[in-house]
């Protein structure tokens, strides 16, 4: 009896590592296969079969979405993962791709940073899913974003035509008006640090994410990209007009040296000491978790202009889900993608503060018309709606650009501290990115 | 070896056949085996591995190639590279004479006899060396802050402006004030336990002739402990080359003045996580391997040749 049972366990040893072998050798096969055309059918087929799908994203609103898809399809569990975010979630998303292990299948991508995913083959093409048929529901910036040539490398999930938040309780207390221009702006600043030392127009260390957005606005034009051809030029009139006025800023110490997302960047931003925030049209979720002693001090308005007058809106950030290659599961991955960013999903991302990248819901009345308490009822919709209208054309990033912001402290932060100028600054930027450019194997100018 | 040798086992060797001393010899193996095969696991292969990573090129554009010793020549005139080499090497020389002349002291005191309290004393030193160096690191980092942390705290009870730990001039020192914080009583203990161990006779033997505390501590208490010295200083030059938590910690809060070729570590880091320039990486840690075991080779000759 003794023995059988042994001889019987032996024989499931033998068998299971051989069921490894299988499984192993299966995942290899699914990458190779990734092409052929997946039908709905299939997605609801797998649907039922049920699984896990695994998701990096900070985007806050996909906890809820995240749970209403588990209780329509109770098969399928989501894991979400989300407390990285910017610098420290790509660089665990690119190990993860390289290593070719613990590789999400679902990863959140900004758009800055989807054509190095891209280009490096680390994301699949969604056009066998359906993906494309989609096109239509966006607008246009965000899927220029995410589509390459036929490819389609994600669902965008919001956008970020910018607008100007400012704490109306600390601007009303010193009789200051909201600027309009970024002259105005530079005006408020110094009124402001004059009346209370401790108050600061805005809170800017040295920011990749927003120089580039205040170029873009400004009319700068860096960047050109055409295939491996890349130029980089931060020597021209709209990057004149950034430099002249934040030099300003830094120079008389306007804005606090105090990086994004740190906690005494949440601080500041519910103490009122930090006045303004330019930012993304997604930024009311974070306000709304992240800052929520301040419910009711802070306002939309437009982002001041460079010239009186001009209407020229920029964006910030703005990410859209993605299927990494090496991720399993993709028909499920796909599905939660698909209903997250274009299903269900959309409307209870935006019942939470996000700033979709759907025409039907930027255009709807429900959503422009929609009060938000935290901004003490304002319809901050309307502005958002207003600036994404006016996002000025033909910016492109770089296709290192993820590479390019992670060395922008180390030389147009230089500025922030005084050991430079702003215009050397980029200069220097310019320089160290031409040069990762051409060992990247770029045909850079 | 030879007294080892147990001269029962001599005597009964010619009785052996051959096969079996071919056997013994097998046995030996089997008894480092284990640890050969860890050792070449986890030391040799990572070493082997990054040779030979160092020497292709990944590109975004064009792929994997094989390019021999470019990314060496490359490395060899990155200034980038030498100038992070050039602030551990500032660190070094400045932070380590501190930490170890600090610690000394305290080892003397605590040997010295004259201490109330010297075992509470002697824990309390050693604490810091007990609390793991992200923690540590994240602790000094909030009390540097200028606005909400210690400093800021400091600044608004007493009035004034202190400068600003993080600053681009002051974060070196500020983290080289973190290691000493840390290390104090780690190596403190290296020179304690060597204290210990010097025999009581030459203290009485010193006593006779008449020698004075510091004629005790200068002629007997440091040549005895010379090779304690050289094995800490050996300890420090290494960690001072390979300075990489601190400063990658303390980037959040001061992203311009802790650049991302900070250290050479830090830089290797950067190069691979950032640029996903793993080949390259790979050619500057290993030059970096060397360099820094070129100068704790060096210092373990000069510390060591009048040493017994």
């Amino acid at each position: 009896m003794r023995r059988t049972t042994r001889r019987l366990m032996r024989g499931l040893a033998v068998l299971s590592v051989l069921a490894l072998g299988a499984t192993a050798c299966g995942g290899s096969d699914d990458d190779s296969s990734g092409q052929k055309p997946v039908s709905a059918d299939d997605i609801q087929a797998a649907l039922k079969k049920g699984g896990s799908v695994t998701v990096w994203a900070w985007e806050p609103t996909l906890k809820s979405v995240a749970a209403d898809f588990q209780k329509k399809y109770p098969k399928v569990k989501i894991n979400l993962v989300g407390e990285r975010s910017g610098d420290k979630h790509y660089t665990a998303l690119s190990n993860a791709i390289s290593a070719k292990k613990g590789v999400p299948d679902v990863a959140q991508v900004e758009y800055f940073a989807m054509s190095q995913y891209a280009l490096t083959k680390g994301l699949s093409d969604l056009t066998p899913f359906g993906a494309d048929k989609l096109k239509s529901k966006y607008t246009p910036g965000p899927w220029n974003a995410v589509s390459e040539g036929k490819a389609t490398y994600g669902l965008p999930m919001d956008s970020g035509p910018m607008a100007l938040f400012y704490n109306k309780k600390v601007f009303d207390k010193y009789k200051i008006a909201v600027p309009t221009t970024w002259d105005e702006y530079v005006e408020a600043a110094r009124k402001l640090h004059e009346a209370d030392p401790k108050v600061f127009i805005a809170a800017d260390a040295g920011d990749a994410g927003l120089t580039t957005s205040l170029l873009w606005q400004a009319g700068s034009r860096p960047y050109k990209v055409d295939g491996t051809k890349v130029s980089i030029n931060f020597d021209d009139a709209g990057a004149k007009k950034y430099t002249a006025t934040w030099q300003k800023l830094i120079d008389e110490k306007l804005v606090a040296p105090i990086n994004g997302w740190t906690d005494d960047w949440y601080k500041g931003l519910g103490d009122g000491t930090i006045a303004t925030l330019p930012s993304g049209a997604w930024m009311p979720a974070n306000f709304e978790t992240g800052v929520k002693n301040a419910s009711g001090d802070w306002r939309a308005a437009p982002m001041p202009a460079w010239t009186k007058g001009d209407k020229a809106s920029t964006e910030n950030g703005g990410s859209a889900l993605t299927v990494p290659a090496l991720g399993k599961n993709k028909e499920l991955a796909y599905a939660f993608v698909e209903y997250a960013n274009s299903g269900d999903g959309v409307a209870t991302r935006i019942k939470e503060g996000a700033f979709p990248a759907t025409t039907a819901e930027l255009q709807d009345n429900a959503f422009l018309n929609k009060e938000f308490p935290y901004f003490g009822g304002q319809k901050a919709n309307e502005i958002f709606a207003e600036s994404a209208a006016n996002v000025a054309s033909d910016w492109s990033y770089l296709p290192f650009q993820q590479y390019a912001n992670s060395i922008f402290n180390d030389t147009v932060g230089k500025a922030y501290i005084g050991d430079t100028k702003l215009s050397a600054g980029l200069k220097s930027w310019q320089d160290a990115s031409i040069k990762y450019g051409k060992e990247q194997g770029f045909t850079v100018d | 070896m030879t007294t080892l040798q147990p001269p029962a086992a001599a005597k009964r060797r010619p009785d052996r056949p051959p096969a079996k001393r071919d056997r013994r010899s097998w046995t030996g193996w089997g008894f480092i085996g284990p640890f050969v095969a860890v050792f070449a696991l986890v030391f040799l292969a990572p070493i082997v591995y990054s040779i030979y990573l160092s020497l292709f090129r990944d590109q975004l554009i064009g792929g994997t190639t094989f390019v021999g010793l470019d990314n060496y020549t490359q490395a060899l005139k990155d200034e980038q590279f030498w100038d992070s080499l050039a602030r551990v090497a500032l660190f070094l020389a400045v932070q380590v004479p501190i930490m170890l002349g600090i610690a000394l002291l305290i080892a003397l005191a605590l040997d010295s006899g004259r201490l109330y309290g010297k075992d509470f004393f002697r824990i309390v030193i050693f604490l810091p060396y007990a609390v793991p160096a992200v923690v540590a690191t994240l602790m000094w980092g909030f009390m540097y802050g200028t606005k909400y942390g210690l400093v800021g705290d400091i600044n608004s009870a007493f009035d004034v402006t202190l400068p600003d730990p993080l600053s681009s001039d002051l974060v070196l020192a500020s983290i080289g004030n973190i290691v000493t914080w840390e290390f104090i009583g780690y190596n403190m203990l290296i020179f304690y336990s060597a204290l210990r161990v010097i025999p009581s006779s030459l203290y009485e033997a010193a006593e006779i002739d008449g020698a004075g505390q510091f004629r005790v501590i200068s002629a007997i208490k440091l040549p005895a402990i010379r090779g304690a010295l050289v094995i800490a200083t050996i300890f420090s030059i290494i960690g001072s080359f390979q300075l990489f938590n601190e400063p990658a910690i303390l980037r959040p809060l001061a992203r311009n003045a802790i650049t991302t070729d900070f250290t050479p570590n830090f830089y290797t880091y950067s190069l691979s996580f950032n640029g996903q320039q793993h080949n390259y990486s790979a050619a500057v840690a290993i030059i970096m391997g060397l360099i820094t075991m070129v100068i704790a080779y060096v210092v373990q000759l000069r510390g060591m040749r009048k040493g017994a």
